[in-house]
């Protein structure tokens, strides 16, 4: 019987780590949940003398999208964000992280455009106070401000139809 | 094209491995030779196809193949070629694929130095590593393959991450997997034996030197981890009990045992059933450790590459395996281990304390790394156990370890007699006692009991080691002349124990009497730190080949003598935006002075942090000592000798289950 006792406490291990498996330790919730954005007064990227700060975008609720030229997982979510974009499902801010300008306008033209407009970052100051530690990276916001979900890495329809669907049902998709 | 190959001789090392596995495995069981001599022969083509798969993914890095997604991931056209060699195994799916490339070569190793074993034995055992490799290549081709396309290419890479841009990065990950990798070979030897029914003290000899090789080359990654840790992540610190470190230290612990206990299996025939589980545990912690890293289940500053999916297939392997190795030993180990008998006051008896120790030391280990894990699947809420978790129940274990090492290595097999044993220890007890209250006295005046204690300890290792070779040397006819004669595995020995002393020493020493200072200097301002004053000189910009940045230059005097200048540096890597913080180190044997710079404040001064590191060196010098005491001891020409004595052929060894004496 002794013989067992190992498999018997492997066992136990592997269920354990099953389990932990299925939960995220990525989903910490943010200290920024329920909080207002941070506020800025940032330069666009199409336009650099339109300056626009926090209380210009308040009003109705939209995605931030947390997004980089040089960033290639945000290839990967891009085609999803146009999709949204061309269905008018929510309305979609960009924000351009540590990026040059030519670099970021010349891949939105390769790819398509999904934002209303995007906050051109080149010194990554928003992103520091979101407290961005990889790009991409999706912010939920509602219409009073309020930083109601973050999505941490590229964004996929499983996650957008879990995690911020419901959210467009209860706060509104902006239109 | 290049990646293509490389891609497809990654499917045919797969079909390769299938053969290796099945073949030899059904030849072993029916007795027929030929069928058993296809596993050398597979093992060296499977190490071959998969050395040409790791050279395709080199010649794509250094070729600045941006079309290959992973290559564009890790690497840019900035980055020196050195570092574009060293970014293949910078993330995830590389480093993977440098895992294969080492099983390969440690499969190809045994099949090599093999000769003189039963042939079904040695079938068995590539077999056994063919299945690992069948599911490493499995996860390599399905979840994370490198050679994967990204059409059209990125006009250049996102570079190496900065943190492993840096020459202990380029040598670190290699020795680590090198090591975790090795006890595979344990590993396979252990199932073959339960599978053959068939363990007795001839195995123990042929698993020792390829498991202290093993063990060797762990201490030296771990080593290496530390050290890079303690110069680049800026802080000073050498050991954090991140998830990621403890998932290397858990094995390293668990060999340990293996290598102590694997000695008394072959010596005396004892602990077989032990050392069997200590082999299979080894490679499963190495296994655990994988897992722990790549599945995203822990979070760390190390988990750059995490994926569920991956963690799903990793999971299910390391099932598979170590479940099937652990059910083979619940079935097989009643019949095949049985050992030989041994007076509690004996050699075996204090092996048998140091393997408990080190276990259990590895148990708490393991619970502190998965304990958050437990809590968060019982939905009980998400913590995080730190260092005083570790340092509390760690601590404590390792002191009568040190106290066993010394008794260990005095008492005789089978047999001894306490008051026998308390003859030749006395002169080393005497002489340790003396020595470490003269030398805590002298160093500190308050003189601190965990001080004191840490050095008598070590101080003890060391004396007794000594006093081990006297024994020896006094047993023959020519003392002087015995020194020079004595076997490898012993001299090895004591020079690994000699290391742990000297480990133990720097890791008493810098924890107790380490000092820092956190600091806002401007130019031509001196802060004095442990009898030194630091000025700070002047700073100039730093123009690399994928940074830029800031040298802030500092000169330390003593007494107004000048001892040495020091750089930091701060680096913001251009293609991924991050900075980097490079330490400033005057290295000594008995103190690191080290100086790392902050954020710059805005009337131009710094923030500085000033550390002096008292032995800080002997940390990884011990660990030096350590490997280089495995590898000597791995070299023993009885481990050789005594594997070509046995009979060339023993086949269908199955039906040889005697009774072991």
């Amino acid at each position: 019987m002794r013989y067992a006792l190992p498999l018997g406490l492997f066992v136990l291990v592997v269920i354990l780590l099953a389990v932990g498996l299925e939960l995220d330790p990525r989903r910490v919730p943010s200290p920024l949940i329920g909080k207002p954005l941070p506020a800025f007064e940032m330069e666009t990227l199409a336009e650099p003398a339109n300056m626009l700060s926090r209380a210009d975008l308040d009003g109705r609720p939209y995605l931030l999208n947390v997004w980089a030229s040089w960033c290639v997982a945000c290839r990967q979510e891009h085609p999803l964000l146009v999709e949204l974009a061309r269905r008018g499902t929510i309305t979609l801010i960009g924000l351009n992280y540590k990026d040059t300008r030519a670099d970021a306008l010349a891949w939105l033209a390769d790819r398509g455009d999904p934002y209303r407009l995007s906050l051109f970052d080149a010194d990554g100051r928003l992103g520091l106070d979101l407290g961005v530690y990889g790009v991409p990276e999706t912010f939920f916001i509602d219409a009073e401000g309020i930083i109601r979900h973050k999505h941490i890495g590229p964004l996929d329809a499983g996650a957008f139809e879990r995690d911020i669907a419901p959210l467009i049902e209860r706060y509104g998709d902006g239109s | 094209m290049i990646a293509e190959l490389g891609h497809f001789a990654l499917v045919l090392a797969l079909a390769v491995a299938v053969l290796q596995t099945v073949v030899p495995l059904l030849g072993a069981a029916r007795g027929d030779l030929v069928w058993m001599a296809l596993a050398r022969p597979a093992a060296r083509v499977q190490c071959l196809l998969v050395a040409l798969a790791f050279g395709a993914l080199v010649w794509a890095f250094v070729a600045n193949d941006f079309s290959v997604a992973y290559v564009a991931q890790n690497s840019n056209s900035a980055l020196p070629v050195f570092y574009r060699v060293s970014a293949v195994w910078g993330a995830h799916e590389g480093s993977l694929l440098l895992w294969v490339l080492l099983l390969g070569l440690w499969t190809s190793a045994v099949s090599y130095r093999s000769a003189g074993l039963p042939p079904a034995f040695v079938a068995r055992v590539i077999a056994v590593m063919g299945l690992v490799s069948i599911g490493f290549l499995l996860f390599t081709l399905l979840p994370s393959n490198p050679f994967l396309r990204e059409i059209p290419p990125p006009a250049n890479g996102a570079d190496l991450n900065p943190l492993l841009q840096d020459p202990g990065l380029i040598i670190h990950p290699p020795m680590l997997y090198t090591g975790y990798v090795g006890f595979s070979v344990a590993f396979a030897f252990a199932v073959a034996g339960l599978l053959g029914g068939h363990l007795d003290s001839a195995w123990a000899r042929w698993a020792r030197p390829w498991t202290l090789l093993a063990w060797a080359f762990l201490t030296v990654g771990i080593a290496l981890g530390s050290w890079w840790a303690y110069y680049e992540l800026g802080w000073g610190g050498w050991w954090f009990w991140d998830p990621v470190e403890n998932a290397s230290f858990m094995p390293w612990l668990i060999g340990t045992a293996l290598i102590h206990s694997l000695a008394a299996s072959e010596k005396r025939d004892v602990f077989k059933s032990w050392t069997v589980l200590l082999a299979i545990a080894a490679f499963g912690l190495s296994l655990l450790g994988t897992f722990l890293v790549r599945s995203g289940v822990l979070t760390s500053v190390h988990a750059f590459a995490t994926d569920p999916a991956r963690g799903v297939f990793i999971l299910a392997f390391l099932g598979v395996i170590v479940g099937g190795a652990l059910a083979l030993y619940a079935w097989r180990g009643p019949g095949t281990l049985r050992g030989a008998d041994y007076a509690l006051t004996s050699r075996e008896t204090f092996l048998l304390a140091n393997s408990v120790l080190l276990s259990v030391a590895t148990a708490t280990v393991l619970l502190g790394t998965l304990y958050p894990l437990a809590l968060d699947a019982l939905g009980l809420g998400k913590i995080s156990v730190g260092p005083p978790y570790f340092n509390a129940v760690f601590v404590p274990l390792m002191a009568p370890l040190l106290v066993l090492v010394g008794l260990g290595q005095e008492a005789h097999w089978k047999r001894d007699r306490l008051a026998r044993l308390a003859r030749p220890l006395r002169y080393p007890l005497i002489g340790t006692l003396v020595f470490v209250t003269g030398a805590v006295m002298m160093l500190d005046p308050g003189h601190r009991l965990e001080a004191w204690l840490g050095l008598a300890l070590a101080t003890w290792v060391v004396a007794a080691t000594a006093g081990a070779i006297v024994q020896r040397c006094r047993a023959r006819r020519q003392p002087w002349f015995a020194l020079f004669t004595l076997p490898p595995a012993f001299l090895g020995q004591c020079l690994a124990h000699v290391g742990f002393a000297v480990t133990v020493v720097g890791v008493t020493l810098v924890s107790l009497y380490g000092i820092d200072k956190h600091v806002r200097m401007a130019v031509g301002d001196v802060t004095e730190l442990a009898g030194v004053q630091f000025e700070f000189v002047g700073a100039h910009e730093l123009e690399g080949p994928n940074y830029t940045g800031t040298a802030a230059r500092f000169a330390v005097r003593r007494d107004g003598a000048l001892l040495t200048e020091l750089q930091a540096e701060k680096r913001i890597y251009t293609v991924r935006g991050m900075p980097m913080t490079e330490a400033g180190i005057a290295p000594g044997l008995t103190r690191d002075l080290y100086v790392a710079l902050g954020e710059s404040l805005e009337d131009g001064s710094w923030s500085v942090r000033l550390s002096a590191k008292p032995f800080v060196r002997w940390l990884w010098l011990g660990a030096l000592l350590m490997a280089a005491g495995a590898l000597l001891a791995s070299r023993d020409p009885r481990f050789r000798r005594a594997r070509a004595r046995r009979p060339a052929t023993l086949p269908g060894d199955d039906g040889a289950r005697r009774a072991q004496g």
